[in-house]
Order: structure tokens, then sequence, then C-alpha cells
């Protein structure tokens, strides 16, 4: 007969929990392998090839459609699987497992992507319609990294207040009927605005307009005093916010049940809403969809990923996504500006390059497009807050 | 027992008050299943099955349904042979860390699901460098499936002595003639009560299986997921839900029936009714 | 003679059956081939995935790349530590799950104890099934059910409105109703079984004692049904303290443990997989207790 049984308890446990610290100790000796080469990135391609069948998208909700994903299937073959992110974090954790080949990365996911080495470079000569993309988007610090192109420029937007003309009167001109604690009680509870750190940037950009001695200038570069100001005005909308959102789909719903009033919110949101002939609205044409503050918005870029298994069919699905008429129809869908310059000639609205300034630069220095925090402010200090720093804030602010 | 009749009417009540609790929210699901409804009306559009022909002949759904039956059976298959050695060996014998097992099984049901999920993914995806795939989604799902076999196996070993099988060494039975006649056909309906709850399990798992699944396939939780909000796609989701329940009440009702019949021998052999717990593990939902 | 012969004829014993033989008798062995899969399987697969997770609580990570920085640091938990959020977040994971546990109890209680020893063998039947059937329901449509119902046109409101009273809306007590809601067949089924157990000659001479329903219940049944209850409370308890799903689209901004863990995940997985801990510990003494109180024998 073999030994006695262990019948304590506490020693069961105690066996487990060392079992488990032994073989942290060993994966902490190094023979876990590092996930990303940290900087080193895969080449670009040279030449573009076969289609390989499929390619495998991630992207924000609106960006790929079944309106233009199947003339593309049909054309190039490469079968369309995609999955919709609400937010830039999901899509790096995304990127990361490797199974996707491209991403419509905005400003804020961008930069950590190309340092974490989970996307590669892409060669412009092999996406034809490239050339005739708006100059102001090309070779951009949100796209464009010690002077390599990673990316191909899909379109741009402002970040959208919205809200219930039923119960939201007058129509609000600024941000501050929900980052003003005194505006914003009015409508406890029904407030909804995104939920991720980045939003932490709308209250710079608020606080730029209405607080000029904190000297903000770019809300993405705040020091100390700059970000404590801003976190404080988060913390105390708090209270007032009825739902934090990260998912479209969500939020549409949520107006639509009454639980919200009024919200931060994308065009996706804003037009899904209309053709439910939900009674909403937003910051008129006539201001450039832009509260008096100004806002803070998004310039998306696809990338390829560096482990991407089907390299040719992204490539066609980068071409394809900024043809003329193509980006035409993903504009007008979603309601941002295209990029393609030539999109304009084939837009349903002859007018929607107008409307969405597609090619006036002077207008998009009022929206400042997401990018990610670090801690080198870019005017010789590195004292602004890193986007850790910016992740801990936002746990906090919720609370 | 002898109940007083305000006894039983408080129990009467008790029981109606959780019956209700448990089924207004899915009488609502219902009623959103037969009318194609998205937000409340009331009065609510003209009931239809329209939405039901729908989601049968969406190819999404119907390959999500096949992906989650290919999972669940390869994840119960798994869970049955592991959870059967080890309640075997925890049942027959005594080892050292013989405690610890009963322990060790339990835990990845016990552990929040994003733990698991977050830990196996990781695992796959840099340490071993594979990609995610349906065979990463049945590694996460066997691995908390096998307690649920486990638990039912070793209830039903412990209640039936050792004696007859040592007898039937005596009698000259090989360990493994000894198990195939004696032991495996007491434990026939254990297993598949056991099989039973660990498909159950497997077919409703959402979070594990966001971290274990592969680019463009999808279990049927995870395409719920994924058409929840959209306004046109939740009369889908609604009716899938209704036709699940539906279809639940015969692989339900014949694990109860298997685990009574066990019950309703051992009260017969006298004294206080020792039933068998039926589908008494509790499945977790990770 | 023919003895002799006799041996030396004997049938050679096949394959398998020099296999079994090899097994006979030899516990160790046994044990060894019957444990190498299962076992192999938890601490390979499951525990050293837990291992490599939790290992990352002790090191840094880069914020731009997400790479990890594999130099020992408990600046993790130093962050967890010093920032009271992350006391509230846990502290109110805590107490939610405990509340839904003691609320699933008192709700399971009299459909069990009816189930077990009042109704007839149809009946139980009947409820057995009507109890379990929810579970395939599917996880996500029952939360969203209930995102309709306590929206602010929803049937909730409405109805609490005729008496005057607001609804809950969004906030922590939809988040204890709704996971009331999830993990009650899981308290109800165990319950049931451990209910079943108690032998009805018990009740009987409590009774023939000259204890009334109530006292027998208090003095007999619950005492004895106590550590099923506990055994149900493992599934009820767990569930709630790791969900992070039903606080984020009920919870309106209400963050549990698993939130919490989500949100870093992707940024800052050393925060995470510290973070992490504290779930895996209160879970780890949580088993123990249970199996202190009988429950393991219940599940």
């Amino acid at each position: 007969m073999s030994g006695k049984s262990s019948g304590n308890p506490a020693r069961v446990a105690w066996s487990i929990v060392a079992s488990l610290v032994a073989f942290m100790m060993l994966f902490a000796a190094g023979c876990g392998s590092s996930s990303n080469n940290g900087g080193s990135t895969a080449g670009e391609l040279k030449k573009l090839g076969k289609g390989e069948g499929q390619v495998n998208l991630v992207e924000w909700p609106g960006y790929v459609e079944p309106q233009w994903v199947k003339p593309f299937e049909k054309q190039t073959g490469c079968k369309v699987n995609n999955k919709d992110a609400g937010t830039s974090d999901e899509m790096i954790q995304l990127m990361r497992t490797g199974q996707y080949d491209g991403v419509s990365a905005s400003g804020n996911a961008t930069a950590r992507l190309v340092d974490g080495g989970d996307v590669a470079p892409v060669n412009v000569d092999l996406v034809p319609n490239y050339k005739t993309i708006f100059p102001d988007l090309k070779n951009q610090p949100y796209n464009t990294f010690d002077g390599v192109h990673y990316g191909i420029p899909h379109g741009r937007g402002a970040n959208l207040l919205m809200w219930n003309v039923n119960d939201v009167k007058p129509a609000p001109k600024s941000w501050s009927i929900i980052l003003d604690p005194k505006e914003a009680a009015k409508y406890k509870g029904k407030i909804s605005v995104y939920d991720d750190p980045i939003y932490i940037a709308d209250a710079a950009v608020y606080l730029k307009a209405h607080d000029p001695s904190l000297g903000i200038d770019n809300p993405y570069e705040l020091n100390d005093k700059q970000f404590s100001a801003a976190v404080n005005l988060l913390k105390e909308q708090k209270p007032n916010v009825g739902e934090y959102w990260s998912s479209a789909t969500k939020q549409i719903s949520s107006f639509s049940n009454g639980n919200d009033q009024v919200a931060a919110t994308w065009q996706y949101q804003y037009f899904a809403l209309k053709a439910d002939n939900q009674p909403v609205a937003v910051t008129p044409e006539s201001q450039g969809f832009v509260p008096s503050e100004g806002a803070t918005g998004w310039s998306d870029t696809w990338m390829i990923s560096s482990k991407a298994k089907h390299p040719n069919c992204m490539y066609k699905w980068m071409d394809w996504i900024v043809s003329p008429k193509v980006n035409a129809q993903v504009a007008e869908f979603f309601g941002e500006a295209p990029a393609q310059s030539k999109a304009c000639n084939f837009t349903s609205d002859k007018n929607f390059c107008d409307k969405y300034h597609a090619g006036v630069p002077a207008f998009w220095k009022r929206v400042y497009y997401w990018q990610t925090p670090v801690a080198d402010c870019g005017n010789g200090s590195s004292d602004c807050k890193d986007y850790n720093d910016w992740v801990n804030a936002w746990t906090d602010i919720k609370g | 027992m002898r109940l007083s009749r305000r006894a039983r009417i408080l129990l009467r009540i008790g029981v109606g008050v959780t019956l209700a609790f448990i089924y207004i929210p899915l009488i609502m699901i219902a009623i959103y299943a037969f009318t194609g409804g998205t937000t409340l009306e009331w009065p609510p559009p003209s009931l239809t099955t329209h939405w039901f022909s729908v989601a049968v002949k969406d190819h999404a759904v119907r390959d999500a349904f096949w992906t989650s039956i290919k999972v669940g059976l390869a994840a119960t298959a798994i869970a049955l042979v592991l959870g059967t050695c080890a309640s075997l060996a925890v049942a027959r014998h005594r080892f050292f860390g013989r405690e610890a097992v009963s322990f060790l099984v339990v835990l990845p049901i016990a552990l929040p699901g994003i733990i698991t999920g977050v830990a196996l993914s990781d695992s796959f995806t840099q340490v071993l460098g594979i990609s995610l795939s349906l065979f990463t989604v049945i590694v996460g799902h066997a691995t908390f499936c096998i307690v649920v076999v486990y638990n039912n196996v070793i209830a039903r070993l412990r209640r039936m002595s050792g004696s007859f099988e040592e007898a039937s060494a005596d009698l000259g039975a090989s360990t493994w003639q000894t198990f195939r006649y004696v032991t495996f056909p007491t434990m026939q309906t254990a297993l598949v009560a056991g099989a039973l709850l660990a498909f159950a399990l497997s077919f409703d798992e959402i979070i594990v299986t966001l971290f274990t699944i592969g680019a463009g396939q999808e279990t049927l939780p995870i395409w719920i997921f994924n058409n929840l909000f959209r306004p046109t796609q939740l009369p889908i989701v609604n009716v899938v839900a209704v036709l699940a329940v539906l279809i639940s009440i015969i692989p339900i009702y014949l694990a109860h029936r298997l685990t009574r019949e066990e019950g309703g021998a051992a009260a017969a052999r006298g004294g206080g009714v020792r039933a068998e717990p039926v589908v008494a593990e509790a499945t977790a939902m990770p | 003679m023919e003895a002799a012969d006799a041996l030396a004829s004997a049938p050679k014993r096949s394959v398998g059956r020099r296999l079994a033989d090899l097994f006979h008798g030899r516990s160790r062995l046994q044990v060894a081939a019957l444990l190498a899969g299962p076992l192999g399987w938890m601490v390979i697969i499951y525990l050293g995935s837990l291992a490599i997770l939790l290992v990352a609580a002790f090191w840094g990570v880069d914020p731009l790349s997400g790479e990890l920085t594999k130099s020992l640091t408990t600046d993790n938990f130093k962050t967890l530590w010093n920032d009271s959020v992350y006391r509230d977040v846990a502290w109110r994971t805590i107490r939610t799950a405990a509340l839904v546990t003691l609320t699933d109890a008192v709700l399971a209680f009299p459909i069990a104890f009816y189930m077990a020893k009042v109704a007839s063998r149809r009946t139980t039947a009947v409820l057995v099934v009507a109890v379990l059937m929810p579970l395939w329901s599917f996880y996500l449509v029952k939360v969203y059910a209930w995102d309709i119902m306590l929206s602010a046109n929803g049937i909730v409101n409405s109805v609490l409105g005729h008496i005057g009273v607001n609804g809950p809306g969004f906030g922590i007590t939809a988040v204890w109703l709704v996971e009331s809601y999830l993990w009650l067949p899981f308290m109800i089924l165990p319950l049931y079984a451990g209910l079943e157990r108690i032998p009805n000659s018990m009740i009987s001479a409590s009774e023939d004692l000259g204890a009334g329903p109530f006292t027998t219940f208090r003095r007999v049944i619950l005492p004895l049904a106590f550590p099923a209850v506990v055994a149900g409370s493992i599934f009820t308890f767990s569930l709630t303290l790791g969900d992070f799903i039903t606080p984020q689209l009920v919870g309106g901004g209400t963050q549990f443990i698993g939130n919490v863990i989500f949100s870093n995940i992707t940024n800052n997985q050393p925060l995470a997989s510290a973070f992490a801990m504290v779930p895996i510990a209160v879970m780890i003494v949580y088993l123990l207790i249970a199996r202190r109180l009988g429950a393991f024998e219940h599940l």
C-alpha cells in the first residue's frame, strides 16, 4: 500500500501555490520567449503576387461593410473575415495575437503597433491609389515613422456631440453640456462618454479653451498640472455619466431605449439612429460639426500586420478601400472625410467633400487627431504623462 | 413531512416567486423572438414566425451552430477520458497528493474566466507560437469540463464499494476485464450525465472562447456576441436563444431520468432517500 | 504426466493480458498511469499557463510597445496598494459576490425543498427541467433581456412607476440583480440534491419530538443542508467575482475586478496580472473553507 494520504487542506493549497511559484520562477529565468521583436520590423512587400484567397481584418464599426466588401471579394477572390473593435486597445490586443492581416488604426494605436513590431512598413508603390490621397494626410507623424510609410490613410473625422432633441433644449453649442459640472448635473445619469483613457484628451481640449492659464497646447501632451486638471474634471463628470460606452452598437441601443440623452459619439451611431427615425441631432454643418472648443478626432490608417498570412490580399484591400468610388462609398456611409481626393467626384451628394472639409487642412486644426501620449513632450521637456499614466488615471476616474 | 397550512402556502409562494423571477426575462426574449422587435413597444406588434425561418436559413448561424457542436463534442470527449481517469485514481487508490486532485480540477471553473482565457491565449500565441483556432478553443473548454465529469463519476464510484472489484479480481479477471465488466457498467449513467453537463458548459461558454478563438471562426455564443446589438440581427439572436432553450428540454430530461433511476434503486434498498444528485454539478460558465 | 503436459501446453497470454497483469496489484503503477493524462493536462496546460500570466506581475512593461521588461520589480503591487481605487473595486466585487450568494440561497431554498421533499416524482422532474432550461438560453441573451427591462423606458421602471418608485436603472443594484438571476440554477441544483439526501426519518423524528415545521427547518434541515448551500455558493460566488461582461452591460460604469483586469491587459499586462492575484487568492481561500465545511461532497 502506498503512503498515507495527505488530508490536510492547507497542505493541499500550499502544494498548488508552491508548484505555481516554481513554474513562475522557471519562466522568470527566461524560458518564456518574448512575443515582440521590439522595434525590429518585418520588411515591406517588394512585389505584389497572387491573392491568397482570404484576408482577416480588424476595423472600426462601419469600415468594412457588405456594400464594398462583396465587390472586392468578387474581383480579387480574397474572402474577407473581419472583426469590429470598439477601442484602440482592443485593436492592438487583436493584432498582437498575429491572427489578423490588417487593421484600420487610429493615431493612438499606430505608434504602439509600430513600436511593438506588430505591423510592417507599407510599400506605397504597390498601392496605386495612394498617389492621389490628400497631401495633408501623407507623411504624418501618425502614419510615417522615421521616414518609413506604415500605412494607407483611410479617412478622418471629429468626435461628435450628439443629443436627443426632445430632451435637450436649447441645442448645445459647447462641450460644457457634458463637461461643466453644473450643466452636466441637469442630465445626471443620461450622459454617455467613450470608455477609453484617450477621452482624457477631450477634457484637455475643453480646458484649453476654458482655462488658458493651464497653458495646454496639444491635448495629448500634458504635464502634471495639466493632466491633473483634466482628470479632476472627469472625476467631477463621473457622477453624471450614465454609461461609458465601448460598443458603438450598444450606444445606438441606449439612445433608442431612452437611457442616454446626450453623448460624445461617432458619426456611425448618429446616422444609424437617424435612419431609425430617432430624434437625435449633432453639432450642425454650419459649425463644421465641431462644438466651440474644437474636438478630438481621428485620422485612420490601414496598416498591415508583420505576421500577415495573406499579405497580397491585404495590399489589394488597401488599394481597394482608397480607390475613388469605394472611398466615396465608405466616407458617405460612415460620415467622415475621405482620404482619397478623387473620391469627391463619386460621392452621391455632390457637396459631400465640402461639407466634410475633405481637402481643407485649416479646418482640421481644430480637430485633435487621436495620438499616443508619450513622456517626450516634443518641445525639449519630457515630463509629459505617458500612456500608462493615462490608463491608470482612467481606472481612477471610473472609480 | 407534515406541513402546516401556513407553511405549505408560504412554500408555494416561495416557489412561485422564484419561478417567476426565472421566467419573466425568458418570456420577454420569447416575445421578441416572435415579434422581431428590437425596442420596446406596447402593445407589441403582431406575432410571426418569420424570424425563425430567417434564423434557420442564416449561414453564419448555421456555421456557428456546427462549430459549437464540434467544439462541444471534442471537449466533452477529452473531459470524459481525463475526468474518468482522475476519478478512478482518487476513488480507488490512496496516494500522496490525493486530496490535491479534487482541488486542482475545480480550479479552472472556480477562477475567473478572464484569467483562464488570457493565460491560455498568451501561452498559445507567445510561448508555443501556435495560432488560435478551434483546437485552442477545445483545449480551453476541455480544461474546465474535466471537473464536471470528475465530480459525477467520483460520486458514483464512492457509492459503489471496491469490494465488487476485489471479488472480480479474486475470480481471475485481469485489471482491464474488471474495469470493463464491473466498474464501467456501474459508471455508465454517471458518465452520460457528466458528458451532457460538460457539453452544456462548452456550448454556452463565452469568455474563455473570446480569448482562444481564431480569426473568422465563431461558436454560437461568439456569434451572439458579435450580433447582439445590431438592430437588424437582434431578432435572429432572440430566436436562436428560444430554439436553444426548447431543444435543451430533451438532454436535460434525459440526464435527470438517468440519474433518477439510480436514486430510485437506492431508495428501494431502504432507508432515506439517497438519490444521486442529478445534474447537480452545477455547470459553470467561465 | 498429464499435469506436466497440461502445464506445458497452457495457452499463451495475450499482450493485453500481460499488460493488465503488469498493473495488477501495483497500486502505484495504476495511479501513475491513470493520473498521467489528467495531471499532465492540468499541471502543464493550466497551471503552466497561469504561471506565465502571473509571473508578469513581477515585471514591468514598455508603455509604447507593450513589451515586457523582464527585470523583477514590485512596482505593480505598489501601484495597487497606493491607489485606493483598486481596493475599492476589489471590495465592491467581493461584497456583491457575497450578496448574490445570499440572495440566491434565499431564492433557491423554497423551490429546492419543494422538489426534494414535497413534490411528486413527476412534478419534480418537470421542475428540474424548468430550472435547467434557462441555462441554455445563452448568458449574453439573458443579460441583454435585463438590459432592456432595466432601461429608462423598460418594464421595470413602468411597473415600479405605478407604485411611485424609481427603478434601479443601471448601476451596482442592476449588477446584483442580474448576477443573482444568472447563477440561481447553480444554487438550486446542489441544494436540491443535498436536501434529497436528508433522510425523511430525521424530519419525522423531529416532528415526533414536538417541533413545528419552522423549528424543524431551522434546527434540523438547515444545518444538514448547509454543506450543499456552500457547494452551490462556490459557483455563485466565483462566477460573480470574475464577471466583467454584466458590469459592462448593465453596470453603468461600475468597475468590477474583471473589468479592471480587462482594461489593463493590453497596455499594462503586469498590472493586470498583479491584480489577477486578488481573485485567485480569494477563491483559493474560499475553496479551502468550503472544503472544510464539506461542500466538496455536494458538488
